[in-house]
């Protein structure tokens, strides 16, 4: 049965290889069911590489391209003006990759291909560390998670440093649509996919996807946790059309819920509440959520 | 029609004349020419590839890769350190079997950062499963730049290539170029039809997956059976080539192509090995010394990947004393083509002596008493192995 008009059909089958309870996985789903066979993925390595493509395997029902991890949104430059020459510029071009293949080691492609201005959508699914290599921390791991290269400890709180503002890097480039969305508030985030793909020009949109072994969650709270990323503003949701910003929280976000709320369920940020609560950290990252929801609102009002 | 031209814009010529779908190059002295050129005759309309201006060479490579996965004549130039950071990519491209076509204009490698003239930056990408193929004249480079596109896209290959020339010596240079009609390359190289797996919504297809211990080495095994195999193809298109179009300017490229040329080898009592533009230097040398009654010759390798190595050998192991002269290096081992040689003559069971002789490295002069000194040496047995032209 077709649920909120979707297509029932899956471009991203059941059968691969991610782990139970996947955020990032359920996110491609549901995307592709909106993006449709006319599509060409070209997707950077990380786990849902590895999990859909083990050869001679595929997850794919889409013409599926992977090169390598930093250089994919490139390699859609070429699909894109390919499809040009052959006439069959319907087709979409669609570049998938996670916050390790978009935030660092893909940024330089990233940029150029967003600066030529070519008629792709990029998805970044950001679960905030390099997961498929084991945990490592990225530039978009946030201040105070626990990675396997950040690790907490007598001398360290985590990452040291704060999460890489991609978003307005990417809207720098005078990209026509930029949008974060959570994969637990799926609606949002199947409309601004649908948006991106449909407008001319390179679009982006960064999807927070919660990562079972990464987040250390369980999990059956995949959609909770990522829904609650959004509640406490951690994860703030908003757009970016042609320049100007607009806030699209599901809560007034006046009425946010404490961050605590959101960090305690998460292996992650266990050493911030044990053995007895970090209270400097966590008014650190409290502070730091409310300063970018103020910022993104007053942005959102007043047009800019 | 006979011009008077610049290598580089000769090469630019013969793309003009292939016309691939889309080029995707990022300026690096000394291939900054070539681009420049392909760039005018883009905004002049003189031909409809579509030209990305990505931000590095790793984009460009990157750009062809997906270009041609998408089932279109893809095509880039580059040079040196463009070629290094290109590195990772020119793995995947022939692992995924793309018949993407590049120029190379060879330069060494950083450091000391050095824009001039060696083969250290494609011998150093030997490995990479990529055709290559070197030129000595503009002419050369003309016609290879034709005959690789023929050579990558061929069904029994599908492998990329690359067309090596030499860096100001041979890419700055003002020589005479024959240049055919657009309609005798068509004639040649008919327009692409794609023979691979490509991206079609049509027949959705999953390319560049992971292959596990279990199929990895048949992908490699598989690829290394191509290379192998494209020695036949190279011969072929290499014939077909010289056959269709005649040459129209004397000693500007050998009159029937193949992997080697032989230059007055027959009676020679030493011969020597080069690629390149060098072997115009080491040929002027030869027609001296003959005036002294001094017998030399020279094998010149067109064709370096796939190494033609049985025929090398066989071409080689008549004689006593064998020169490799080589712009190249591997620190610690020596020569690349010195040591690559010696194996297939030690395969082959010949029992020459085999010398090799470091020349030329960043841009550093090959004079006519280099190579004169080359032969003396190997002609009397005097100096280590491995000898430098410093």
């Amino acid at each position: 049965m077709a649920i909120l008009g979707l297509d029932e059909k899956e471009y991203f089958a059941r059968g691969n290889r991610a782990c139970a309870g996947c955020g990032e996985s359920l996110a491609l789903r549901l995307l592709m069911k909106v993006a449709g066979p006319n599509t060409i993925v070209c997707q950077c390595t990380g786990c849902m590489e590895v999990v859909s493509t083990p050869y001679p395997e595929t997850a794919w029902e889409v013409p599926w391209v992977h090169g390598a991890f930093e250089n994919n949104s490139a390699i859609a430059s070429g699909v894109e003006r390919a499809l040009k020459v052959q006439g069959k510029e319907d087709v979409k071009v669609l570049v998938l990759g996670g916050d390790g293949g978009t935030y660092d080691i893909g940024l330089q492609a990233l940029s150029g291909t967003f600066e030529r201005g070519h008629n792709i959508t990029y998805i970044c699914t950001d679960n905030e560390a390099y997961m498929n290599t084991g945990i490592q921390r990225s530039g978009a791991t946030p201040y105070g998670a626990s990675t396997t290269t950040s690790p907490s400890g007598s001398a360290s709180i985590g990452k040291m440093e704060r999460k890489k503002d991609l978003m307005h890097i990417m809207a720098a480039h005078g990209s026509p649509y930029i949008a974060s969305a959570a994969v637990g508030y799926h609606t949002d985030f199947l409309r601004k996919v649908k948006t991106a793909l449909e407008t001319k020009g390179p679009t982006f949109i960064n999807v927070y996807v919660p990562c079972v072994p990464g987040w250390k969650i369980d999990p059956e709270i995949t959609v909770k946790i990522s829904k609650l990323g959004v509640d406490t503003g951690a994860t703030p949701l908003y757009e970016i059309i042609n320049g100007k910003h607009v806030l699209n929280m599901p809560t007034d976000s006046g009425k946010l819920k404490p961050v605590e709320e959101y960090l305690k369920l998460q292996g992650r940020f266990r050493h911030l509440f044990k053995p007895e609560p970090n209270k400097a950290a966590l008014e650190t990252i409290q502070a730091s959520v409310k300063a970018d929801i103020d910022r993104l609102k007053l942005l959102s009002e007043k047009g800019f | 029609m006979r011009h008077v031209m610049e290598a580089s814009h000769a090469v630019a010529e013969s793309v003009k004349s292939v016309e691939p779908d889309v080029i995707a190059a990022y300026p690096i002295t000394p291939q900054t020419h070539i681009v420049e050129r392909i760039s005018e005759f883009v905004a002049n309309n003189e031909i409809k590839s579509e030209y990305i201006r990505v931000e590095s060479e790793f984009s460009a490579i990157s750009a062809c890769l997906g270009a041609s996965a998408t089932g279109v004549r893809a095509y880039t130039s580059t040079s040196s350190q463009g070629l290094a950071l290109m590195h990772e990519i020119l793995f995947i491209v022939s692992g995924m079997r793309l018949p993407v076509c590049m120029s190379m204009v060879n330069r060494a490698l950083s450091a000391p950062i050095n824009i001039w003239n060696d083969h250290q930056d494609s011998i150093s990408e030997r490995d990479t499963g990529w055709i290559q193929l070197y030129v000595e004249t503009g002419q050369e480079a003309y016609d290879m730049t034709i005959m690789q596109h023929k050579i990558s896209e061929d069904k029994r290959v599908l492998l990329p290539s690359m067309v090596c020339m030499d860096g100001f010596t041979l890419s700055h240079v003002y020589e005479p170029v024959d240049i055919l009609e657009k309609a005798q390359v068509d004639s040649f190289l008919p327009k692409y039809k794609p023979v691979h797996a490509i991206l079609d919504p049509k027949e959705p297809l999953t390319q560049g997956p992971i292959g596990f211990p279990t199929h990895y080495m048949e992908f490699r095994k598989e690829l290394c059976d191509a290379m192998d195999g494209s020695l036949k193809v190279i011969e072929e298109v290499m014939a077909d080539y010289s056959k269709r179009f005649p040459v129209a300017i004397k000693d500007a490229r050998p009159e029937k192509y193949f992997h080697v040329e032989e230059y007055m080898m027959g009676d020679a009592d030493v011969v020597l090995v080069a690629m390149g533009s060098v072997c115009g230097t080491i040929k002027e040398v030869i027609d001296q010394l003959r005036a002294k009654k001094v017998k030399a010759g020279l094998l010149k390798i067109i064709t370096y990947r796939p190494f033609p190595k049985e025929l090398i050998a066989k071409k080689l192991a008549p004689y006593k004393n064998v020169a490799i002269v080589e712009k190249a290096l591997s620190p610690g081992l020596g020569g690349p083509l010195y040591h690559e040689i010696a194996s297939a003559m030690y395969e082959a069971g010949a029992k020459s002596k085999l010398r090799n002789f470091i020349v030329g490295l960043g841009g550093r002069d090959v004079r006519l008493d280099h190579v004169e000194r080359i032969i003396d040496m190997t002609m009397s047995g005097k100096g280590k192995t491995e000898e430098w032209m410093l």
